[in-house]
């Protein structure tokens, strides 16, 4: 049984087509990347399973149950998390206040343990809170878990957001260009975070990267998207001799 | 000079300061009248002396000492002094719940108030319009602070809070010529005071309901908009009500509001917003505001948050409406009009975004300033805007914005800092 299964998905953006007739299928623990040019519409995919556009046609199956249309918090509570390209994050939230958010759906105290105090959600903040710091160590900013992410530099600032899309406990696990910025030191300790997630949590990645390099090492099959159709499917050695995803990145050889 | 004098007062715990503020108004309350008529002032100055000051400029030094003896010397020394004790009683105290040590504070703080009202009727009106303006302004620092929307309709809310309340009481427990004698006995009243405010806040919160359904389904200038409509549709259907005194307004509410109960409200009021804000299901409201789609995509149900954060924050504006027209034993719609919203949006934007404190500090000094500058007349309009402008030049969140009003921290221990810091 495949995790995520998407059918034909199309969606317009007025007159622009931006994702066409797009199929995917996502095995249980697997990792996969999608890379294009600029535009080519991966992000719009993002958005889409993540609930934040509808698309205009096809659907979305996640463990086979349909989640076209869905809320984004419906759908990220039922084990979607996410990060995005350029950072967003809560600019005068603490750290570890952010990993506590991302358990919000995981919350049953309800408004009257908020309004009051009461022991139950004292117990279920402890709760979170020691969850939170948990990944916090995983990620490696355990150690800044009290300060305001607007003062951390950009590498930390991915490791917050990464803790953060942990903590909302993901079937899969949806990065947007997670190296983005990053020097060589911080890529391969990011690779090394998504290795081991990878392999200790036992979750299904699909990854949106431009660092080939990255996405070669990581990734067991890659899509290649230009102009919002896929182009090339297959293992990164397939992808890498394909003349077309060639074509895509280098524009096309004119014969003299 | 001053770090020094700052440094020598580091270890000072909140206990010391309150015990030293409660023997300060107790010495106001036995010798206060004495000592004014030694240093030749008409009567104990209401207001710290600011308006004997500015009303006449030649008792300045006389206004002055009254004011450093009574208060400044005597809760320095007390405070320095009982600084050893009251460190040891605390953290004693702090073996039991926490509970335990924050009534005490609270009853600490209580009973300075009640001396120190009990001078004047003045005092008693001021300070109840104080607590009052503390709820309004904590209210709409959920909505204007926390969550980052702009909000309008607060004193649309009171107005709702104010007459639901009123009619309640007046209907039930008062003899009224708009509503006859009073239905039930008038001696249960007071026990039914408590319902009465808090229909006034349900009543508030439903009008709520009718801005958010069609504000929040986008962000954005629309909440602005269509609360400051609210606000006037409120008022102009109460003026047009004649059932509740149309613009005369509706008076002979039964004197309920004495100072423990406004106090009490207020207590009440201050804790349970500020366990919500500090809650992870209140710091949705932060997430909200930095970052809706990441809230959202993070699973925070962001519609739900925001609704349920804008009829909690009605409800409050209601309940301090019910308080405020019982205070005063007399509501008219003219009341809660543009000059209303402009005071409370003063104080939450002067005193603090995204803070406990700042709303505090926000509701105390603008009304207690607004007071203090009376006799400047028509100069008190020029001055105060002009400290709001400073403010928003010098720190534009507010003087103590997006800071955690932890109980906790406040009232624990204090030991003295170390030298090089």
């Amino acid at each position: 049984m495949s995790l995520l299964r998407i059918d034909k998905m199309s969606h317009d953006f007025g007159g622009l087509r931006a994702v066409n007739n797009y199929d995917l299928n996502v095995e249980p623990g697997q990792i996969r990347g999608l890379i294009g040019p600029n535009g080519a519409g991966k992000t719009t995919i993002f958005n889409l399973i993540t609930g934040i556009y509808k698309p205009t046609e096809g659907d979305i199956y996640l463990e086979n149950e349909r989640i076209t249309g869905l809320e984004p918090h419906r759908i990220a509570g039922m084990g979607i998390g996410r990060t995005f390209q350029n950072l967003q994050l809560w600019r005068h939230m603490t750290v570890l206040e952010h990993v506590k958010m991302a358990c919000y759906s995981k919350i049953t105290y309800g408004l009257i343990g908020a309004f009051f105090g009461t022991p139950k959600r004292n117990r279920e903040e402890a709760e979170i809170e020691a969850k939170a710091r948990e990944l916090l160590r995983v990620v490696g900013v355990e150690d800044i878990a009290d300060q305001v992410v607007i003062n951390l530099p950009y590498g930390d600032q991915r490791r917050v957001e990464m803790a953060r899309a942990l903590a909302i406990e993901p079937k899969i696990l949806f990065l947007d260009e997670p190296t983005a910025g990053m020097n060589p030191e911080e890529l391969i300790q990011m690779m090394e975070i998504i290795r081991h997630v990878h392999q200790e949590l036992g979750l299904a990645i699909f990854l949106i990267e431009h660092r080939l390099k990255m996405v070669m090492e990581l990734c067991e099959v890659i899509q290649t998207l230009d102009f919002g159709r896929v182009i090339a499917e297959g293992t990164p050695e397939e992808i890498q001799n394909d003349p077309k995803v060639i074509d895509a990145y280098l524009g096309k050889e004119v014969v003299a | 000079m001053l770090k020094k004098l700052r440094n020598s007062f580091s270890h000072v715990p909140l206990l010391s300061w309150l015990l030293g503020a409660l023997i300060a108004v107790a010495l106001e309350y036995y010798l206060g009248d004495a000592l004014a008529d030694v240093l030749r002032l008409p009567k104990i100055p209401v207001l710290f002396g600011f308006v004997i000051m500015l009303k006449k400029p030649l008792l300045i030094p006389s206004a002055l000492v009254f004011v450093s003896l009574i208060y400044a010397l005597p809760i320095s020394v007390v405070a320095r002094l009982s600084a050893s004790i009251t460190n040891r009683l605390v953290a004693w105290l702090f073996k039991f719940p926490t509970i335990i040590s924050v009534v005490i504070h609270i009853g600490f703080l209580y009973a300075i108030l009640h001396l120190w009202s009990d001078v004047s009727a003045y005092r008693v009106l001021t300070l109840k319009l104080t607590m009052i303006a503390i709820m309004v302004t904590l209210s709409l620092n959920v909505v204007n602070g926390y969550m980052g929307e702009f909000s309008c309709s607060h004193p649309g809310f009171m107005a709702l809070g104010a007459y639901a309340a009123s009619v309640f009481t007046v209907l039930f427990f008062a003899k009224d010529k708009l509503f006859g004698p009073a239905i039930l006995p008038e001696a249960l009243g007071p026990y039914m005071f408590p319902i009465a405010l808090i229909i006034g806040g349900l009543v508030a919160a439903l009008g709520a309901l009718a801005i958010a359904i069609p504000s929040f389904r986008t962000r954005g200038d629309y909440l602005a908009i269509i609360s400051l409509a609210f606000m006037f549709i409120v008022k102009s259907m109460i003026e047009n009500l004649e059932v509740v005194g149309g613009p005369r307004g509706l008076s002979s509410q039964p004197d309920y509001a004495n100072l423990p109960t406004v106090f009490l409200w207020t207590v009440a009021c201050v804790w349970i917003i500020n366990n919500f804000v500090r809650s992870t299901m209140g710091k949705a409201l932060n997430a909200v505001r930095d970052d809706e789609m990441a809230a959202n995509a993070m699973t925070v149900n962001t519609r739900k948050t925001k609704i349920v954060a804008f009829l909690f924050a009605a409800f409050w504006a209601g309940v301090a409406g019910g308080l405020f027209a019982h205070v005063l034993r007399y509501v008219n719609p003219g009341t809660f009009g543009l000059q209303k919203l402009a005071e409370v949006l003063a104080m939450v934007y002067f005193g603090g975004l995204n803070s406990v404190y700042g709303s505090i500090v926000g509701a105390v000094s603008l009304s207690m300033l607004s007071e203090a500058l009376r006799p400047l007349e028509i100069f008190k309009w020029i001055i105060i805007p002009l400290l709001l402008i400073l403010v928003m030049i010098y720190r534009p969140t507010g003087l103590v914005a997006f800071k955690e009003f932890d109980v906790k921290k406040l009232i624990k221990p204090k030991h003295k800092q170390e030298k090089e810091v």
